[in-house]
């Protein structure tokens, strides 16, 4: 029963002692609060660079074109030799026909330029999806130098490009949290030195007439913890409702329609989620490195 | 065994200076024992050695039958808890009332709140403060604030009490208040008191044992002794 009554009192003296010296309390929680709501925002950032990148890779497919004078006989076989190459998930036949057709219904303008020619100038074309992007590279050369291919292509360089700028901002921002999970922790445990400090006689007395070790750091251990929590929830607020209304104006997405960003439900909830508990572990571990310091005998 | 123990005890700190040099003394249990001797002569070091608020540096310190040298940090708790400790500067909770600052000794000990009270009013009335329970330390005169302290010290009934300079803020009559309670609670709870002074006239009218520390050296241990024992103080 006695650990029990411990933790009853640490809990009870750590509410007391936030509420008692609010200031100082403040001062702790406002830096909580701007520091995880930084945090809030770069994790926003790297999820969202992250979908974006597999969404696209996802969509990455290599369009081919047949040769003019591929007969139909020489589509089923090259479709076959495609299908066969190692990572290639479908092959989709398009016939110059379905082209045109599609084509002049998108606009009925292409009817009328059609018209002006005698044979159908279209090529017949097969969509290639994979199951590894790394090897779109691969499987593109392959199918070049097949026979009656005309061309095979994935928009080598814009994927590229896109693909290699999301890698570093993704990288950027996952260095940016962690230096910030740091610089958090840096900034909650110092404040908290200072409502310690103000208490240093209270934790002198407590050693004096014997409280175990535990029993002096669990209070400030709690007091650390209810810091985070209420450092974190302005964040949670505006990481919640600042998200939702930002996916709203933007109808989804960024920069291009391609960029689709995470859609809000759950996502917001699990940075939410992510924020309490940074908050609640920093909180917890700034104060028990805080009170160490007074705690050496 | 005796209660407390010294074997050869040195002590240096980390600048330096020598604070005790090969100390030994024995204290039986009940004992009355006053720590004499200058500013700086390592009294208040022997002192703190008893409750491990130092260790030494060479030698044994044993009290209670506990190697106080080799106590390790997470355990120095248990030794407290059997030791009261009461001090010049009283180091009282300013935002706690007498009875909460009592209480708040054996909070921190996680007794129960049934246990905590007859225990707290048995302390406080050893030391005459039963109508001031809900005053606080700012409301308290320096004698009465001292009792408090008193108080707090023994809650847990402690078999040895330790107090540094427990009057040395204190006008002379309040002194003397302050020794009656302190030497009650020697004959009445059989604790053991170890009292580091300067006060003279104290010392000469208790006619207790008396240990001089000179320069980190005990070089005085007198039964019924008093500052009239020796001339160099």
């Amino acid at each position: 029963m006695k650990p029990f009554r411990i933790i009853g009192r640490s809990i009870r003296d750590a509410f007391k002692s936030v509420f008692r010296n609010f200031s100082l309390s403040m001062a702790s929680i406002l830096c909580a609060t701007i520091t995880l709501l930084v945090v809030a925002i770069s994790l926003i950032i790297a999820g969202n660079v992250e979908n974006a990148t597999v969404s696209l890779e996802n969509e990455l497919s290599i369009i081919v074109y047949l040769d003019k004078d591929a007969t139909e006989e020489d589509a089923n076989f090259l479709k076959s030799a495609i299908e066969k190459i190692d990572s290639v998930e479908s092959v989709t036949y398009k016939s110059k026909e379905e082209w045109k057709l599609e084509m002049s219904e998108y606009d009925p303008s292409f009817g009328t330029i059609f018209e002006n020619y005698d044979k159908n100038p279209l090529l017949d074309s097969f969509t290639v999806t994979v199951t590894d992007v790394k090897k779109l590279d691969k499987i593109t050369d392959e199918i070049r130098e097949m026979d009656k291919i005309d061309s095979a292509n994935y928009g080598e360089d814009a994927v590229d490009t896109i693909v290699s700028v999301f890698d570093v901002v993704e990288k950027v921002t996952i260095v940016v949290v962690i230096a910030l999970i740091f610089v958090t922790a840096f900034l909650i445990t110092n404040t908290i030195k200072l409502t310690i400090y103000s208490r240093k006689n209270e934790i002198e007395i407590m050693r004096l007439v014997g409280a175990s070790n535990i029993a002096i750091k669990m209070p400030f251990v709690f007091e650390g913890f209810i810091i985070g929590i209420l450092g974190s929830l302005i964040p949670i607020i505006i990481t919640i409702y600042g998200y939702i209304i930002s996916y709203e104006k933007l109808n989804g997405h960024i920069i291009a329609e391609f960029i689709q960003l995470i859609t809000p439900y759950n996502f917001v909830f699990y940075i939410a989620l992510i924020i309490l508990i940074l908050g609640a572990v920093i909180g917890m571990f700034g104060s028990l490195r805080a009170v160490r310091k007074y705690l050496k005998i | 065994m005796k209660f407390i123990e010294l074997k050869n005890v040195n002590k240096t700190y980390s600048t330096g200076v020598t604070a005790l040099a090969d100390l030994s003394v024995e204290i039986e249990k009940g004992e009355f024992v006053f720590v004499i001797g200058h500013t700086a002569s390592g009294k208040s070091t022997f002192i703190k050695m008893l409750y491990r608020e130092e260790k030494p540096t060479k030698g044994s310190v044993i009290v209670g039958g506990v190697n106080v040298a080799k106590l390790r940090n997470g355990r120095v708790y248990k030794l407290r808890r059997k030791i009261g400790v009461v001090f010049q500067d009283f180091k009282l909770l300013p935002k706690l009332t007498v009875y909460e600052n009592v209480a708040f000794a054996l909070e921190c000990l996680g007794l129960k709140a049934s246990e905590i009270r007859p225990k707290v009013l048995k302390a406080i009335e050893i030391v005459g403060l039963k109508e001031k329970l809900r005053s606080f330390p700012h409301q308290l005169s320096g004698g009465e604030q001292q009792r408090v302290c008193i108080a707090r010290a023994i809650v847990n009934e402690p078999k040895l009490l330790i107090c540094d300079e427990p009057t040395g803020n204190l006008d002379p009559e309040t002194s003397k208040e302050i020794m009656k309670v302190i030497d009650n609670i020697n004959k009445d709870l059989k604790t053991t008191v170890i009292m580091a002074t300067h006060d003279k006239e104290i010392v000469n009218r208790m006619k207790k044992r008396v240990l001089l520390i000179e320069h980190g050296i005990l070089t005085g241990d007198y039964l019924k002794g008093s500052y009239k024992s020796h001339e160099t103080i």
